[in-house]
């Protein structure tokens, strides 16, 4: 028989239809390849076994009676963030300690309304502040590849470190993420996978623990361009409990995917040529430029002049409301409690004991640059700054370009403990350079797999679309990948 | 701008994080570096530009003030450290 862990989320899907397997077999084989492989490579910090194969016996019932759903019997991995009803959810942080949520996200809900069978919670960086998976208070997550030659861990970017990995390493179908500043997208072009961030406003955020809630957005990582769009669709749609929930008509992602790109006109910015940046990424961006020539589409030069300042920015508005988010961890409400002489000594011991060091230098900076005296200076001038990040791209949009094409990362995937990186946060936060911006405006963005550096290792280019437009990105994102036509297996080392 | 020791610590008092002494030179060091790579936002001319509140055109939605959730108080404290009669469990705040 088939290595079913091996199949495309589709193809598992449809063989499930036509019966070739059944979705406990599925969930079965899943289960042993997660057994073998977490204890090196961390990728799931909660496997929830006895309830997947409970989930794929209910899923055997009605393909059995043709009443199956758009994902029916498919095993997915869930970030550690969603919240999961009696489950294991912790943002990967010591202060969620013993947490188990009375409710259910409603990207979740969604997933299981559709029949999805969850296989455990994903690790991740703590409260989703990262760019190596490294803040997580399980450990560091191992990046499936490794170079060609050598046997160096390598990080799998974050925060989703755990949901690419666990996609890339044949450890779940398909997995939920989050992206705040590139958290999808970054880990998704360390490890080969396909990774979207829907516009702002098309998952519903509801139940997803909060990091900064004007940027923070829902999204897949999956295995091929068509998988991500599957996923996608049965994570959207409109939901009165999020009060920024966008109530507009989810279109059908899937169909979208074949749909070429003749005619459509894509942008390059030249504020994305970074001084310093590797020929290999300078490489890879001309040739998806010529490839989706090649299939019709027209090159555009444009200008988007604000680039520079949409990390800086990022670094005043995520922080801030990073604070504001996580003051509710007071050891009073859930989680880990240190007991203190009186209560704020309870609070600020409870806080210094439960928080990592990557979330108080951000609760910190967040809580300064909204301190009185500040706010103008940062927070307001932040601010103002990304609504000129936002009319840069609305500018590109209104010259009539249709999505642009970018570099995902300035680099392939880095290794544990870098010590430039650990050395100094700002040469961290530099990885989401490419990516940022995209939150900043609340556009759709997709990482695509699209060459490999000259170790061996996966790189990915970004496409950004127009608000709401994410299926361009799925059709452009399609011709990448099938112009690349990648091998995107990893050599088995764990 | 940059912070001194004093106010890392005021920071981390504001912030209810207890920041040890030991801590607080390098917390000083963190925190100015991100500080100075923010700093260049003082370049942009902003003037007259209107600090965004909303990343897309929505305007919040409205219901009717009325209870639509609740009566399960116990559900609200199952997680609590200690709790007691589905009250949460504090120091003693008030003399």
């Amino acid at each position: 028989m088939t290595d079913l862990t091996r199949l495309s989320l589709k193809s598992l899907r449809d063989g499930l239809a036509k019966k070739d397997f059944t979705a406990l077999e599925a969930t079965n084989a899943y289960l042993a390849s997660i057994e073998a492989a977490n204890e090196k490579l961390n990728a799931y910090i909660a496997v929830t076994a006895e309830q997947a194969r409970e989930m794929a016996k209910a899923s055997d019932a009605k393909l059995a009676k043709g009443e199956s759903g758009a994902l029916e019997g498919v095993p997915l991995g869930i970030k550690d963030l969603f919240a999961t009803k009696g489950i294991h959810t912790q943002a990967a942080s010591h202060i969620l300690d013993g947490f188990k949520p009375e409710y259910e996200s409603t990207v979740t809900s969604n997933l299981w309304r559709d029949g999805a069978v969850m296989l455990g919670k994903l690790n991740m960086d703590e409260f989703a502040m990262g760019s190596s998976n490294e803040s997580s208070y399980y450990g560091p997550v191992m990046n499936p590849w490794r170079a060609e030659s050598g046997n160096k861990d390598l990080v799998p970017g974050g925060s989703s470190g755990g949901s690419a990995a666990a996609v890339a390493a044949w450890l779940c179908a398909g997995a939920t993420a989050t992206d705040t500043g590139g958290s999808i997208r970054q880990p998704a072009a360390f490890t080969g996978t396909v990774g979207i961030k829907p516009t702002y406003g098309r998952c519903s955020r509801w139940g997803i623990v909060a990091f900064a809630s004007s940027l923070d957005q829902a999204g897949p990582i999956a295995r091929t361009v068509e998988d991500s769009a599957i996923l996608l669709q049965s994570m959207s749609g409109f939901d009165a409990k999020d009060s920024t929930s966008a109530d507009i008509a989810v279109p059908d992602f899937a169909a979208a995917v074949e749909r070429g790109v003749k005619g459509l006109t894509i942008g390059v910015p030249k504020e994305y040529r970074m001084d310093g940046m590797p020929e290999e990424i300078e490489k890879l961006w001309q040739e998806g430029l010529e490839w989706l020539k090649a299939e019709g589409a027209t090159v555009k030069d444009i200008s988007l002049p604000h680039t520079k300042y949409a990390l800086p920015a990022y670094y005043i508005v995520a922080p801030a409301e990073a604070s504001s988010n996580l003051a509710r961890y007071d050891g009073v409400k859930y989680g880990l409690r240190v007991t203190g002489k009186d209560i704020t000594d309870l609070y600020e011991l409870t806080r210094a004991a439960g928080f990592g060091r990557e979330v108080k230098r951000r609760v910190m900076i967040g809580t300064y640059v909204l301190s009185a005296g500040y706010y103008d200076a940062y927070y307001v001038r932040a601010q103002k700054v990304r609504t000129l990040i936002k009319k840069d791209f609305e500018d590109a949009f209104n010259a009539g370009v249709d999505a642009i094409l970018t570099p995902a990362t300035p680099s392939a995937a880095f290794g544990i403990a870098d010590q430039e990186m650990n050395a100094d946060p700002v040469k961290m936060y530099l990885n989401d350079i490419f990516t940022v911006t995209v939150n900043m405006a609340g556009l759709p963005g997709i990482a695509v797999p699209a060459g490999k550096d000259s170790a061996g290792l996966p790189l990915g280019l970004q496409l950004i679309g127009k608000p709401f437009d994410e299926e361009t990105l799925f059709a452009a994102g399609r011709v990448i990948e099938k112009s690349a036509n990648l091998d995107l297996a990893p050599a088995k080392w764990w | 701008m940059s912070v001194d020791a004093d106010t890392v610590r005021r920071i981390g008092r504001l912030a209810r994080i207890r920041i040890t002494e030991e801590e607080v030179a390098a917390y000083e060091g963190e925190l100015n570096a991100i500080l100075g790579f923010v700093e260049q936002l003082g370049e942009v001319d902003v003037s007259g530009v209107e600090p965004m509140t909303s990343v897309t055109p929505m305007q919040l939605r409205r219901r009717e003030d009325k209870v639509t959730d609740g009566g399960y108080a116990e559900k609200i404290v199952a997680n609590a450290p200690i709790s007691e009669d589905n009250f949460f469990m504090v120091p003693k705040v008030v003399e």
